[in-house]
C-alpha cells in the first residue's frame, strides 16, 4: 500500500514545478497551462486525505466533493481566461502578459 | 513499499504527472506543450483510480483532457505570434529557486510530523461510492447548494467567455 505522504510529495513537486512555470514563462498560455497543473496538485492532496481519513460508521464526502467544485471551477477560469487572452491579442498582437499594460498607472 | 499492482501504477503515474509537467515548463513549441499537458493530466486521472474515486478519474479525462487541454490548443493557434517571442523564459533563476525552495519545505512539511502525528498506515476499508456521491449532491443537508452555485457559475462563466473573445468588428 501506498502510503499517504507519497502522494503528498508528488502534489508538492508537481505545485512547485507549476509556481515554476506561472512564474517564469513568458507565454500567457503557458502560464495558464502551469496554473492547471497546480490546480492538479491541489486535487491529488484533496483526494488522498479524503480516501485516508478515517470516516468512521458515517459517509464523509467532503474531499470527494471539493475536487469535483474545484474541477468546475477550473474549467471556468480556463474558459474566461483563454478568452481573455484572445481579446488582447486581437487588439494587442502579444500573449506576452507584460505588454498588455494599457490600465497602467 | 512492497512491490504490487498499486504500487507500480504509483510510480508509472508518477512518472506521467511529473514527466508531463515538466516537458509543460520546459517545452518551446506550446503545442507540443499541451500534448505534455496531457500526459501530466492523465497521470493525475491515474492516481484517482488508485484512491479509489473513479468517478472523478472519468471527469478529469473528460473535462482536463477532453475539454480544457483542447480548449489551450485551440487558444494556441488563435495566438501565432508564438513564432515570434525567442525567449522562453524570464527571471529564470529567481523563479527556478524560488519554486525548488518552495518544494523542498513542503516536502519537508509532509514527510516530518510537524502538523500533527502522521495518519495511520492503513486506510479504511469501506469507501464511499459514486452513488452516495450524487446522492450527497442533491441532498438538502449535503451540498445542494454548491452544487447549484456551481451551475450558476459555470452558466456566468459561459456566457462572460462568449461576451470577452466577441469580435466587435464582426
Amino acid at each position: 500500500m501506498v502510503p499517504l505522504w507519497m502522494y503528498l510529495a508528488v502534489a508538492a513537486a508537481l505545485f512547485a514545478i507549476g509556481v515554476f512555470g506561472v512564474l517564469s514563462r513568458r507565454n500567457a498560455v503557458a502560464i495558464l497551462m502551469s496554473v492547471e497543473l497546480m490546480l492538479n496538485a491541489v486535487n491529488i492532496n484533496l483526494v488522498a486525505f479524503w480516501r485516508y481519513s478515517e470516516t468512521g460508521t458515517d459517509l464523509l464526502l467532503n474531499g470527494y466533493v471539493f475536487t469535483a467544485f474545484v474541477l468546475i471551477v477550473a474549467a471556468a477560469e480556463a474558459a474566461v481566461g483563454l478568452a481573455i487572452i484572445i481579446t488582447v491579442y486581437r487588439n494587442r498582437r502579444s500573449v506576452i502578459p507584460e505588454e498588455a499594460r494599457a490600465l497602467k498607472g | 513499499m512492497e512491490l504490487n499492482a498499486i504500487s507500480i501504477g504509483f510510480i508509472v503515474f508518477t512518472i506521467f504527472t511529473l514527466g508531463g509537467a515538466i516537458g509543460v515548463v520546459t517545452t518551446r513549441n506550446l503545442f507540443q506543450g499541451t500534448i505534455w499537458l496531457m500526459v501530466s493530466l492523465f497521470g493525475v486521472a491515474g492516481y484517482f483510480v488508485l484512491l479509489s474515486a473513479p468517478f472523478l478519474a472519468a471527469v478529469q479525462v473528460l473535462v482536463y483532457i477532453g475539454a480544457i487541454a483542447i480548449l489551450i490548443t485551440f487558444a494556441v493557434m488563435l495566438t501565432r505570434s508564438v513564432a515570434r517571442i525567442k525567449v522562453r523564459y524570464m527571471r529564470l533563476l529567481p523563479s527556478l529557486i524560488g519554486s525548488l525552495a518552495l518544494f523542498l519545505i513542503l516536502l519537508l512539511g509532509v514527510t516530518m510530523p510537524i502538523f500533527g502525528a502522521h495518519p495511520p498506515g492503513s486506510i479504511p476499508d469501506y469507501v464511499a461510492s459514486t452513488r452516495d456521491l450524487g446522492a450527497a449532491l442533491v441532498d438538502e443537508n449535503g451540498y445542494v447548494v454548491p452544487f447549484l452555485l456551481a451551475s450558476v457559475l459555470l452558466t456566468a462563466a459561459m456566457i462572460g467567455a462568449i461576451f470577452i473573445a466577441r469580435d466587435e468588428n464582426a
